[in-house]
């Protein structure tokens, strides 16, 4: 040191440097290794999650049906009003046919029937009043089977357990086989899980109802948080004058982000139904209470996108002679608007996984058809699960990881289309 | 060629267009304008100069109250144009901005098309009754900033794709699209090379028979080429302000002097 000082010069080569050197890169590299860990440690977490999803829920997406041909008797259909008729002993009979010996035996009968879902009837009940021109003929339909067939069908019912223990007996398991070994088994994909709503029988619940519930709720909760947070945010960020009470306004705002969520359903459940007497379990309500939640994200997503349009662009508008409002609105919002939209997206997407303060407002009810209005209850897919994830059966075991999936990829979605926004509509200047 | 413009320039004993008295500015706590009084003349080029800081744009800025828009700006002071306090309630500080047009020291186009990025003042004052007459507006426009050549055939295109010297000419076509009677040009000229800066020069000459212009620079040289008037400012006084040859050939202050022969700066 005393030397380099005395010939004022430093020495670019000398020991002291290389040291130097190699601390600074040792250094550098750990912070890399760090990183590395770390993004290594949230990927596998996220693959664990999804890939433990994807085992249990696979099963789910598809569904054991049974081909049977059904001799649609016109004397136990009414055909005047197909819609009345007993259809259960119209697939009893059906079953007979295949099983001959049976026919007499009341208990026999009985297990016989239970291979088939509870909802067959109903459905071959709606072909028949769709086309009423069927009865008298035998038609094919593929039915759902239910639960604990197709539990066996699809291997989670293990052969091996003794018998009391089982969900199926031997015989029933026997004329399973039998029903399989002539060719009438087979498992197609389970359009149900979409096109149905909600069902005590896991063969038959869908997460129609759900979708359209959350779908409903979300449509709300937009509608009325966009244009409010954004006129909110304009306001604090562009026209409020700057001082204590401005002060106070933006700490509350930002506390509000962090309030948890159950707080804005005890509120909702207190102001909206109990003052307003607004229904229960309506998406309309729970979109207004998510819309609570999504208010405060949506503000300060806009407040930092218009802080971050550069001040030259005010500048030059109002150069040219344009008013404070043909600023903001002519220049600043568009520039604004892919932060806007991507803040309000993600806000939109916490509150698609949002579960707590719908279940206050009763949006975890066992509804089983879909909503037709957003007035009308429903269930949201994240008390979809909730319920299904509570449900004894074991069917709903893989119908709740697969709605877990289906809630995910609609997350995804949304992000996705965040990010597209952003990168389309990202202006450089 | 600059010496040319030099003899060509006639300093004309014309009126007053702009008369500034006792103004004084606050930033907070700064005190960046420091009783300033100055009479700037009608259809003449006026150079502002004085090292970094020393409050020139400030000045500049209060002429088009462009100052009101920063919260902790203070003006105090009578600020006259054409003998209208421009701070007197009946004065609209929007409409001012409209016959005072500024151009900023760093290029600001719209991220819009050229042809909006011109014709948004005209367009937002109703400058124009048809899309013909804008069109003549925003082609005049365009050839008076000395860059409609260069545009004509991509008048739709962005005007940030622009090179910065091409964008800061498009800036000066903006802001005399709206025909203003006062041009406030700080430092135009600071991103542009010596054959843009000639372009801005030539322009900033022609102009000044129909406008006052005032252009804050850092070049002496500028300020000899294209002023009649220049004035010095110094830690935000307004130390010397006359003809430009006499500033620059015989300045009366010390500070003037030292400054203008590179000693403060
Ligand atoms: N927005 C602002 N807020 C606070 N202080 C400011 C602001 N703008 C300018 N100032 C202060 O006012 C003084 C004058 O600044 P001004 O921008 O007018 O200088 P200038 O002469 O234009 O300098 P330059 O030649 O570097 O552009 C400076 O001390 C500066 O720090
Ligand atoms: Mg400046």
């Amino acid at each position: 040191m005393t030397e380099q000082t005395a010939s004022n010069k430093f020495d670019w080569a000398g020991p002291a440097f290389k040291a130097r050197l190699n601390k600074r890169k040792r250094s550098q590299l750990t912070l890399k290794l760090l990183g590395l860990g770390a993004i290594s440690i949230a990927f596998g977490m996220l693959f664990l999650l999804v890939a433990s999803l994807v085992s249990t829920g696979y099963h789910a997406f598809t569904q054991t049906h049974i081909e049977v041909e059904v001799f649609l008797d016109p004397e136990q259909i009414n055909a005047d009003d197909p819609n009345r008729g007993n259809y259960r002993q119209i697939i009893t009979d059906t079953l007979v046919t295949q099983f001959p010996e049976v026919a007499d035996d009341r208990a026999e009968l009985r297990k016989l029937t239970s291979i088939l879902s509870n909802g067959a009837q109903f459905s071959i009940r709606d072909e028949v009043v769709a086309d009423p021109d069927l009865i008298g003929q035998t038609v094919t339909f593929k039915v759902p089977v239910s639960d604990p067939y197709d539990q066996l069908n699809k291997g989670l019912m293990d052969r091996e357990t003794p018998e009391e223990f089982r969900r199926l007996k031997n015989e029933e398991i026997a004329n399973f086989d039998i029903l399989k070994e002539r060719g009438m088994v087979s498992k197609p994909l389970n359009t149900a899980l979409i096109t149905n709503a909600d069902s005590r029988f896991p063969e038959l619940a869908g997460l129609k109802g759900a979708i359209i519930g959350s779908f409903y709720a979300l449509l709300t909760c937009f509608l009325l948080s966009f244009p409010i947070g954004i006129g909110a945010a304009i306001y604090l960020e562009e026209f409020a004058p700057k001082n204590k009470v401005s002060d106070l306004i933006e700490i509350n705002i930002n506390n509000l982000a962090a309030v948890p969520s159950v707080v804005f359903g005890l509120l909702a459940l207190a102001v909206f139904l109990g003052w307003f007497g607004m229904p229960r379990s309506a998406p309309f309500v729970g979109g207004m209470t998510l819309a609570l939640m999504t208010l405060p994200t949506i503000i300060i997503a806009t407040r930092a996108s218009l802080k971050a349009v550069p001040p030259s662009i005010r500048e030059a508008a109002l150069g040219v002679g344009a008013s404070k409002q043909q600023v903001v609105f002519g220049h600043v919002l568009p520039l604004a608007m892919p932060g806007i939209l991507t803040g309000t997206i993600i806000g939109l997407a916490q509150a698609l996984g949002e579960t707590a303060p719908l279940l206050l407002i009763g949006m975890n009810a066992f509804i089983t058809s879909a909503p037709a209005t957003p007035f009308d209850s429903a269930t949201a897919l994240p008390t979809q699960i909730f319920i299904w994830a509570d449900s004894p059966e074991r069917g709903f075991v893989s119908r709740t990881s697969a709605a877990i999936l289906v809630l995910l990829s609609f997350l995804i979605m949304m992000n996705g289309i965040a990010i597209f926004l952003r990168q389309k509509f990202q202006r450089k200047w | 060629m600059n010496d040319m413009r030099k003899i060509e320039r006639d300093v004309k004993m014309t009126d007053t267009k702009i008369t500034a008295r006792n103004v004084n500015v606050h930033y907070g706590d700064t005190h960046a304008i420091k009783d300033v009084n100055v009479d700037i003349a009608d259809k003449t080029v006026t150079a502002f100069i004085g090292p970094s800081g020393c409050g020139k744009s400030t000045f500049l800025r209060c002429l088009n109250r462009m100052n009101d828009t920063i919260d902790v700006c203070r003006v105090q002071g009578d600020i006259r144009i054409d003998g209208k306090d421009i701070h007197d309630k009946s004065v609209d500080p929007v409409q001012l901005r409209a016959h005072v047009g500024m151009v900023f020291q760093k290029p600001n186009p719209f991220p819009k098309s050229i042809y909006d990025n011109i014709a948004y003042g005209p367009r937002i004052h109703g400058l124009a009754k048809s899309k013909a007459e804008l069109d003549e507006i925003v082609e005049k426009a365009l050839r008076r900033g000395a860059i409609w050549d260069e545009v004509k055939d991509r008048l739709t295109q962005s005007g940030t794709g622009l090179s910065g010297g091409q964008q800061q000419r498009l800036c000066i076509a903006r802001a005399i699209a709206t025909e203003p009677d006062i041009l406030l040009m700080d430092e135009p000229c600071s991103a542009l090379d010596p054959i843009a800066t000639a372009q801005v020069e030539e322009l900033i000459d022609e102009l000044h028979r129909d406008y006052s212009v005032i252009i804050v620079t850092h070049s002496m040289q500028q300020a000899a080429r294209v002023s009649q008037k220049t004035a010095f400012f110094h830690l935000g006084n307004l130390v010397e302000f006359g003809d430009t040859d006499q500033i620059f050939t015989d300045p009366k202050d010390p500070r003037t002097e030292s400054y203008i022969t590179g000693r403060i700066g």
